[in-house]
């Protein structure tokens, strides 16, 4: 008897802390819903900047909205029946781990609109899905820039999660930026083959500190919370990826490139208002767009002379001066 | 030339202490835990509250060493209801275990969002109130000692000294005679007088207790904040070594070296442009470690009555 007792109570107890719900919004027209990734809405990162932009939305449009939360990858499914039973106008996947699942969705239900952030479908994107991505060369280009003028041994650092087309674009702008500062600068660039370990992340960051570098640059998830402790340690400078990385290292952290998915994802849901929803195309968010940039707390470790700077190179990206390189190829033409 | 060798050789086995200390401590649980015959795969789990627990009180409370006694208390919670289940109901001992890897995840970010306003990542802790670096300061800057010890935490030193006097404990007092003598044969300690149920609560409650300490080795030291991805697995590699080391504290420490010193090489070769992908090297530590415990030290066994209920016989 007792044991049955004992596993119920440990039933609940996994049930209580593993399961979190959603919450069902009232009912005004339009609605849009999204499912996360398993990092939770609150994540600090993309997640949670998703849900900003939806709830932007929602004041600005009055339109009513809702997230359900991923605990797994084989939630992803389920997640989206559950948002297309309610009855939703467009239904979000966020992250690029949905872009199977998403599609296989949108193929079923024809009727249904979804939209993805960084998934590109290309040519065979569905007419009722959108792939949204993001041109991270850009502020990878800028706060290349930035590490170029200030780096004083003239050597700097990039840390990547995995060598894949994604991390690569922030490898290339990062690498464009620092040979524009100053053709001269050294750049380590290793990839630590994982997204988690902050351990490794450390260790390389270690290593390049050790080779002389001043500044890195990480694009790395969690393994980036190493080189921004090791930074910290060694008294050196780290740039922090996706979201403001300031909080984390105030005196070491200079800058961020960020991913503005808020905005993103308000952007769209302003063109569904319009019933302008671009069905079947893939949506690159840039510079231009306001879908990505510079943390705003790089004024505090940042000259002002070099943020001046910054903002020029900005208005030249915008204005389509620069196309700032985002794979091996475009770079070395970039080099030229 | 000569001494760039040197420092390199320094940095690889400056990032082998590093990145060993955490899979030490979580292998010594599982070293307790086993040599008394309850098998314990929840160690990723209990590692991964101790973590949660290390950062939290580390931040709202600031010394280091409450926060570090603090995770070893949660993971040891999470040890006595494995050994709750195992050893009073005879549950089975993977499920258990199963169940305790969800349960530590769960709990970690249930009350990570309670206290960090909704955030599944803990507040960062300042470097003055992380783990003290004994050494730092002590070498010539740039020397080779230097590179090794500058900026390794005392959990790193600590490690070592667990490991010592968990080797004391289990093979040079009658304590760790009996523990061990539960483990190969609770029936006969039994028969001696031995309270089997005891002593299998005691090790599995202390191997939680060592979990923990390993997952705040990891956000008190190496990091100074938790987030859910932080422990990723080292509780499962720690589980392994655990076995590689023949399930001995001292065969468990340098199973876990030699991983964090692999580890140290792949970081090491990672920096040069070489034509094979850095994924392949990324793989040395596992392929590494899977050959030298092939190739050199044979097979191991585990204590016999590991992973068997321990029932007593009705009186009538």
């Amino acid at each position: 008897m007792l044991k049955r007792i004992i596993t119920i109570f440990v039933i609940v107890l996994f049930v209580i802390s593993v399961v979190s719900c959603g919450q069902a919004k009232k009912e005004s027209g339009i609605k849009i819903a999204m499912v996360t990734d398993v990092g939770g809405v609150n994540d600090q990162s993309f997640n949670q900047s998703a849900w900003e932009g939806l709830k932007k939305a929602e004041k600005e449009f009055a339109i009513s909205v809702d997230y359900l939360e991923s605990n797994q990858d084989a939630d992803y499914a389920p997640n989206m029946e559950t948002l297309l039973d309610a009855g939703n106008n467009l239904i979000w996947g966020i992250g690029f781990k949905m872009g199977d699942t998403i599609k296989e969705k949108a193929l079923e239900n024809p009727e249904q609109n979804y939209a993805i952030i960084d998934y590109a479908y290309g040519e065979e994107t569905p007419a009722n899905l959108v792939g949204v991505v993001f041109k991270e060369q850009e502020p990878s280009f800028l706060v290349g820039y930035i590490a170029g003028r200030m780096t004083k041994t003239n050597k700097v650092g990039f840390v990547g999660g995995m060598k894949f087309p994604l991390i690569e674009k922030f490898e290339y702008g990062f690498k464009a930026g620092v040979k524009l500062a100053n053709p001269d600068v050294e750049i380590f660039a290793q990839y630590a083959d994982s997204f988690t370990d902050a351990a490794k992340g450390k260790a390389i960051a270690n290593q390049m500190y050790k080779n002389d570098a001043d500044i890195v640059y990480h694009a790395a998830g969690g393994v980036g919370d190493g080189v921004i402790e090791a930074a910290k340690e060694q008294d050196k400078f780290a740039i922090g990826v996706d979201r403001d990385q300031n909080s984390l290292a105030p005196e070491h952290v200079i800058t961020s490139a960020m991913k503005r998915v808020d905005n993103a994802i308000f952007n769209v849901a302003a063109l569904l208002v319009k019933g302008e929803f671009p069905g079947g195309t893939t949506v690159s968010y840039g510079l231009k767009e306001g879908g990505v940039g510079i943390a705003p707390t790089s004024y505090k470790l940042v000259p002002a002379e070099i943020l001046e700077e910054v903002e020029e190179l900005k208005a030249k990206v915008i204005s389509g001066e620069i196309v700032v390189p985002s794979t091996p190829d475009t770079f070395a033409e970039w080099m030229k | 030339m000569i001494d760039t060798i040197l420092s390199n050789i320094a940095l690889i086995i400056g990032t082998t202490l590093m990145y060993s200390t955490p899979l030490i401590y979580t292998s010594l649980g599982g070293v307790l835990s086993e040599n008394s015959g309850v098998i314990n795969i929840g160690l990723e789990g209990m590692m991964i509250i101790g973590a949660f627990a290390g950062a939290a009180i580390g931040y709202f409370v600031g010394d280091p060493w409450i926060a570090f006694i603090g995770a070893g208390i949660v993971g040891g919670l999470f040890g006595l209801l494995h050994a709750f289940a195992c050893v009073t109901f005879g549950a089975n001992q993977v499920v258990s275990g199963i169940a305790i890897n969800f349960l530590g995840a769960g709990i970690a970010l249930f009350l990570s969002r309670m206290l960090f306003e909704g955030a599944t990542m803990t507040k960062s802790i300042a470097l003055d109130n992380k783990m003290p670096r004994p050494l730092n300061g002590v070498f010539h800057d740039g020397s080779f000692l230097n590179i090794i010890f500058n900026n390794q935490y005392a959990t790193v030193y600590l490690a070592f000294i667990m490991v010592f006097l968990i080797w004391f404990f289990m093979y040079k007092t009658k304590y760790g005679l009996r523990l061990r003598s539960v483990g190969e044969h609770p029936t006969a300690a039994d028969t001696l007088g031995i309270n089997v149920i005891k002593i299998r609560y005691l090790a599995v409650i202390m191997s939680g207790v060592f979990s923990g300490f390993g997952g705040a080795a990891m956000s008190l030291a190496i990091v100074s904040n938790f987030r859910p991805t932080l422990v990723s697995g080292h509780g499962f590699i720690a589980l392994a070594a655990m076995i590689f080391g023949k399930w001995k504290p001292q065969g468990a420490l340098l199973a876990c070296l030699l991983f964090g010193g692999a580890q140290g090489l792949a970081v090491f070769l990672g920096q040069f442009d070489f034509e094979i992908s850095s994924q392949l090297i990324s793989m040395l530590p596992y392929v590494i470690t899977i050959v030298v415990l092939i190739g050199f030290v044979g097979k191991s066994a585990a204590p016999s009555a590991d992973g068997i209920p321990y029932e007593r016989e009705q009186k009538n």
